[in-house]
């Protein structure tokens, strides 16, 4: 089915069109949100949550402003902001000192969790460095081109073309 | 329109990341519409980074979505209706009922609760008001008291008689304002230490000519003063002031070892 269809069908409230989009989204919503609560089960919690907000606010996502993906990607940050900022998160102590995602494979074995080590290696082992420092900024962390030119001390204009280049370099390894 | 190059300036990748604003969004949903070329472009800019953020997940457990289902109550399988509704209808009443008395309960719980706080809230604050009610008061009892003071010695015919440190009390000091008039004297001893416990001051009048105390009392409560101001009455006619260490209860003469100030009133 088209992904266009599906979205219709999941705001008309088609489960089967849920269960679908949530195959194609769960795991990268729950790795967006665990990059932010590196805490698999707190993450877990989360992204259960993003899905049921999902849910009930289905029309209000309007195709016309942008991807379906991208508008669950905006939920799954802000949750996950959220979370790390709420009483009973700081209250349990996180320590949330690795900032990239690139950092999750030298935190993973502590954690004892499932982390796929080899696939995130793949990406992490390959990128370039200003390339998983780009990603990080405009997709794990949905800082505006300006905030991220200058974390990464770049002019505004270069943001677009280095993520252009970056996200290709991506893509070849995702064909790989 | 060269699609080549809108692909080439990034454009697209930004837009998958949320990264644009509501006319650059509608501009390119437009865009992605007429041509399947660019919608082919972000089809691959997003799987790209649903791959690289579903690498960083430590794969969510399975049976999170059941539980989505179940909290959203989706994926219920249909029920043989007949038989079933009499029973559905009263346990729906019966859950309806216990949800109601426990929500009763909760709420006059909660309601009684804030009640006391609030209670409480108003005692502190009652406690608190009637605590600054009694500085108040105090603060003008002082203001009085030292305005008394004040006007005391300010007086036409009051003599200010400086009492000097004496031998190894020289340090300290004190003065005496007099008013003949009325017989009193405000003694102002803040120049002295405290009195040593089981002693007391003892301010005494004096003649020159010859040389005759007449004790004018002690001052018991003079450690437990802040002012250091003290009103004495006085009808001798004294021609000096002097301030001596005494047992406590006080001396008949002065003990002159323990002469700590002594001033004489200037003749005018």
């Amino acid at each position: 089915m088209q992904l266009e269809t599906l979205v219709v069908n999941f705001q008309k409230k088609d489960e089967k069109a849920f269960e679908e989009l949530y195959n194609m989204y769960s795991e990268s919503m729950h790795g967006v949100i665990y990059n932010i609560v590196r805490d698999a089960a707190i993450a877990e919690e989360v992204m259960q949550d993003i899905f049921i907000k999902a849910w009930h606010k289905s029309e209000s996502y309007d195709a016309s402003k942008g991807r379906f993906f991208t508008w669950m990607l905006n939920i799954a940050r802000n949750a996950a902001i959220d979370k790390v900022r709420s009483k009973d998160f700081k209250n349990a102590k996180k320590n949330l000192n690795s900032d990239f995602f690139v950092d999750i494979l030298e935190t993973s074995e502590s954690l004892d969790d499932k982390t796929d080590a080899i696939g995130i290696k793949k990406y992490v082992d390959i990128l370039q460095e200003k390339c998983k420092k780009i990603i990080e900024y405009l997709y794990f962390k949905g800082y505006t081109q300006k905030e991220t030119s200058e974390e990464l001390n770049i002019p505004l204009g270069t943001v677009k073309t280095r993520n252009r280049n970056c996200i290709n370099e991506l893509r070849r390894l995702v064909l790989d | 329109m060269d699609i080549q190059a809108y692909i080439d300036s990034g454009i697209l990748e930004l837009y998958v990341a949320g990264q644009l604003n509501e006319q650059e969004n509608e501009e390119v949903f437009q865009l992605l519409r007429k041509h399947p070329e660019l919608l082919q472009e972000v089809l691959e800019i997003e799987a790209a980074v649903v791959k690289l953020t579903a690498a960083v997940s430590p794969k969510p457990s399975a049976y999170i979505f059941e539980l989505i289902k179940k909290h959203l109550g989706l994926g219920t399988t249909e029920t043989k209706v007949v038989t079933m509704e009499q029973p559905t209808k009263t346990n729906w009443l019966s859950y309806l009922s216990l949800a109601a008395a426990l929500l009763l309960t909760v709420g006059l719980f909660w309601s009684i609760n804030k009640n006391n706080d609030l209670k409480n809230k108003i005692s502190d604050a009652e406690v608190e008001n009637s605590y600054l009610n009694i500085q108040v008061e105090n603060a003008k009892k002082e203001l009085v008291a030292t305005e008394n003071i004040l006007k005391a010695i300010r007086g036409k015919d009051v003599i200010a008689v400086p009492l000097g440190g004496q031998g190894e009390f020289a340090s300290t000091y004190a003065k005496v304002y007099w008013n003949k008039k009325e017989n009193q004297i405000y003694l102002d001893a803040q120049g002295l230490p405290d009195a040593p416990e089981g002693k007391v001051y003892q301010v005494w009048s004096l003649t020159l000519d010859p040389l005759t105390p007449t004790s004018l009392g002690t001052i018991d409560d003079f450690n437990a003063d802040d002012t250091k101001i003290f009103n004495i009455i006085n009808a001798n006619e004294s021609q000096a002031f002097g301030i001596t260490l005494e047992p406590e209860g006080g001396s008949n003469t002065p003990t002159m070892e323990q002469l700590y100030t002594l001033g004489v009133v200037s003749a005018s």
